[in-house]
């Protein structure tokens, strides 16, 4: 199902003129960081507010004041210029940095950005992370900024301008007819400023209101415009994103005389672009390694796949498998009336090396393997396990990507399980003095008996960073019941009463 | 080295064509510094050791396929005979000739799924399984075989224990692929450029996926094998007929405590099913720092073989 994010970005234009400033003249930008900042545009020949800072609007001010009205108000007011077309390229730049995130976005202007996630925030680590990120991500850049994420454009955009939390998620699982909150304001619909002014005056401040009313006479009185949003924000009536493409990428679309339905055609027609977009990758001297392909639908709806690839790649066969495998996740709807592949991340790849020797044997490249897994798995899934130096066991394995690598090992001649309890679980043993293994010990109910056993092993923890570690102190001891069987146990020194015993792993 | 320049007359050449096609294209002018100087293509060259070695190569892959064609493990018209990586032997010997013998090809096949499991309370956890499986793959190690995929479906595994048995971090890909396993390995196997490809699934496992498994390992050429655990000690499923060359069973024996502290820890290694040959039974000592088993004192003349 559709996943949208809106991005408000409440402050854009103050936000760039501070930007701006830090640039060109830090001193004088650090020295005016608190002071009440807006912007002017000139309205006949009055000039107004255009945007207000948050200062600003804490003391009062509000886009459309005169500005006359406004210095007597606030001493002491930073005014700049409005620069509207800068405000609408910075928009532009914006939607292109957010294809990172997903291959549909679109500027919303004045002041927001359309991400259409659906199936891509599984690359990103789920929902709340691809939301926590680009908020850190903005933030960064020196915006404001808040963003929700919904089912429908129309929710996702009220959530980000009217919800208490500056992420809100609207749960996958909600009907989408709930549609908005009732207790939203009308505004919340993107209603014209005129429709919502002539709300307010019949006393309708709420969108529980305006769905009280009969559509008929409302329509008559408004135009359709109030019905349509509200539609669309219960996704009765699909809203389109028209998403932007940048302009440097390496395109390349097909325009169908009869829309296509079938996965098969869908597949005839992805060798097809993929052997057109690798020939010009060949050309460039570049490999994809992430290729979006939006199928334009006969509605006017776009659906959209993304796949990444470990490593620069441009063989037609491995991309077309990418996609090919991603298909049966594809809705044609009533079906598809032109396909676009786009290499939205592309890197310099050099021309391949011809086997240098006859005979040698031929190493075969993992990336297509670790990009399939991944595409199937989700990036947190397909890992090397790295060594770490730490003497703490669960503490000394990371895992890391696939394809990184790795020079050293752990230390050899320690003992060291295969499996490992986490976390260690407790187990009850009798041991005859501290120091000594258990001569027998009960783990789930059962007892055994030891009949061999090795250590101690004392391992403590990073006693020098942390208090954690400071507590550790483990004595840990290979024993060996009297079926054969090998754990490994030890007995905690500080964390815990003293003495306390637990299973750690099976050797 | 010269004797093996005398090559016997082809069985047929259509089948020698493809081989003949996908060797001859060019050399590369500059050879490696590494790798042994490389005589130009011509009937008049002298026989140099890269020669013999390619001719050699050759002849293997020529007995290869052959073989294949007469045990009739694939359907000839759909044989690759690429499948096989070039100079690496079929099968991997456990170096053991008491073993290595009851094995059809000295030692188990690469072409093929082999299944491994852990007795009594083990079976959960599958340690000593863990650690015989991890020692066979430390053994697979070939630069040009590429590295182990394991597919785990817990994530319990500790890896200084398979480093201990000389499987070391860079040889491993893991993969968590919930209740997935069985259809990652065939992903893995599929690719070709892996060494082996493991998986521990905790369910059972029917004839038909097992048999997806056996013609995924045959058509890549790629060892595949099942760790099978499960939270029933000894589960019968473990017992059903699959479609894998072999079956074995790890059993951790008591130490002896009159040997000394320091004598390798030893299994009861039981062959349970073995395609083309008979089941068998062996006291071993574990693996060691190379993954190596070892025949355990006592029992080199056979004593240990189960009726």
């Amino acid at each position: 199902m559709r996943r949208v994010v809106s991005v408000w970005l409440p402050a854009l234009p103050t936000d760039l003129v501070r930007r701006h400033k830090a640039a060109t003249d830090p001193d004088a930008a650090a020295a005016d960081a608190d002071a009440p900042l807006v912007t002017v545009m000139l309205d006949g020949n009055t000039r107004r507010l255009g945007a207000v800072d948050p200062v600003a609007a804490a003391r009062g001010l509000a886009p459309g004041m005169k500005l006359t009205e406004a210095r007597i108000l606030v001493p002491g007011l930073r005014e700049h210029p409005a620069d509207p077309a800068a405000e609408a390229a910075e928009l532009q730049r914006l939607a292109a940095w957010c294809l990172r995130y997903a291959p549909l976005a679109a500027p919303d202007p004045p002041d927001g950005l359309w991400i259409d996630i659906t199936g891509s925030a599984h690359l990103q680590g789920g929902e709340s992370n691809l939301l926590r990120d680009l908020i850190r991500r903005l933030t960064e850049q020196g915006l404001t900024a808040r963003a929700a994420l919904a089912g429908t454009p129309g929710v996702a955009h009220a959530m980000a301008r009217y919800a208490a939390n500056p992420t809100h998620i609207t749960p996958s699982n909600q009907p989408l007819d709930a549609g908005l909150p009732d207790d939203f304001p009308i505004e919340a619909l993107r209603l014209p400023a005129a429709a919502c002014d002539a709300l307010r005056r019949l006393g309708v401040r709420h969108v529980a209101h305006i769905a009280a009313i009969a559509r008929g006479p409302m329509t008559r009185r408004f135009g359709p415009i109030v019905t349509l949003r509200l539609d669309q924000a219960a996704g009765r009536v699909f809203e389109p994103i028209h998403p932007i493409i940048p302009a440097e990428a390496i395109t390349d679309r097909l325009h169908f005389v009869e829309p296509l339905l079938t996965a098969d055609a869908f597949a005839t027609v992805i060798d097809r672009l993929t052997a057109s977009i690798c020939r010009r990758l060949t050309a460039l001297g570049q490999g994809a390694r992430r290729l979006d392909l939006v199928f334009e639908r006969v509605d006017g709806s776009r659906h959209a796949l993304r796949v990444g690839t470990a490593r620069a790649s441009r063989d037609p066969a491995h991309l077309r498998r990418m996609l090919a495998e991603r298909l049966e996740t594809v809705d044609p709807g009533l079906g598809v009336e032109a396909m676009r592949l786009v290499v939205s991340r592309a890197e310099p790849l050099a021309a391949e090396q011809a086997a240098a020797s006859l005979f040698a044997e031929p190493v075969t490249d993992l990336a297509p393997l670790v990009d399939r897994l991944v595409s199937r798995l989700g990036p947190a899934r397909v890992f090397r396990l790295a060594p770490v130096a730490s003497h703490v066991p669960e503490d000394s394995v990371q895992r890391v990507a696939p394809l990184t690598l790795i020079r050293d090992t752990w230390p050899a001649g320690l003992t060291r399980p295969v499996r490992i309890l986490d976390p260690p679980q407790p187990i009850e043993a009798e041991a005859e003095r501290a120091a000594l293994p258990p001569v027998a010990f009960t783990w789930r109910r059962v007892r055994h008996r030891v009949r061999v056993a090795q250590g101690p092993e004392r391992i403590t923890g990073a006693w020098w960073s942390d208090h954690a570690g400071a507590m550790l102190v483990r004595d840990y001891f290979a024993v060996e019941d009297e079926r054969g069987r090998r754990y490994w146990l030890f007995r905690s020194g500080a964390a815990v009463p003293a003495g306390a015993w637990f299973l750690h792993g099976f050797l | 080295m010269f004797e093996s320049l005398s090559i016997p007359p082809p069985p047929a050449a259509s089948r020698i064509a493809p081989l003949l096609s996908r060797v001859s294209p060019h050399i590369a002018p500059r050879a490696p510094a590494t790798a042994p100087p490389v005589a130009p293509p011509s009937a008049k060259a002298t026989p140099g050791p890269a020669r013999s070695y390619a001719i050699a190569a050759l002849r293997e892959r020529i007995a290869r396929i052959e073989r294949r064609h007469g045990e009739g493990l694939a359907d000839p018209a759909h044989a690759d005979p690429h499948a096989y990586p070039l100079a690496h032997p079929a099968h991997l010997p456990f170096g053991i000739p008491a073993i290595d013998g009851k094995l059809p090809g000295g030692g188990l096949a690469r072409h093929a799924l082999h299944e491994a499991a852990s007795a009594g309370p083990d079976t959960e956890q599958a340690a000593a399984a863990t650690l015989f499986v991890a020692g066979l793959l430390a053994r697979l190690n070939a630069p040009s075989l590429g590295p182990v995929l394991w597919v785990l479906q817990q994530t319990d595994l500790f890896a200084p224990g398979l480093a201990a048995v000389g499987l070391p971090p860079e040889r491993v890909i893991f993969a968590e692929a919930g209740k997935d396993v069985l259809a990652v390995m065939e992903e893995g196997l599929r690719h070709r450029g892996l060494a082996a490809v493991v998986g521990e699934p905790m369910e059972r496992i029917g004839l038909v996926a097992s048999r997806r498994l056996q013609l995924a390992a045959e058509q890549a050429g790629t060892m595949a094998v099942l760790l099978r655990r499960s939270r029933v000690f000894d589960d019968p499923a473990h017992n059903e007929p699959s479609a894998a060359f072999t079956r074995w069973r790890v059993r951790a024996m008591p130490s002896d405590l009159a040997l000394e502290a320091t004598a390798r820890r030893h299994w009861q290694l039981d062959l349970l099913r073995c395609r083309g040959g008979d089941p068998g039974s062996w006291i071993v000592e574990a693996c060691d720092a190379t993954g190596r088993l070892g025949l355990a004192a006592g029992t080199a003349h056979g004593s240990g073989q189960a009726a």
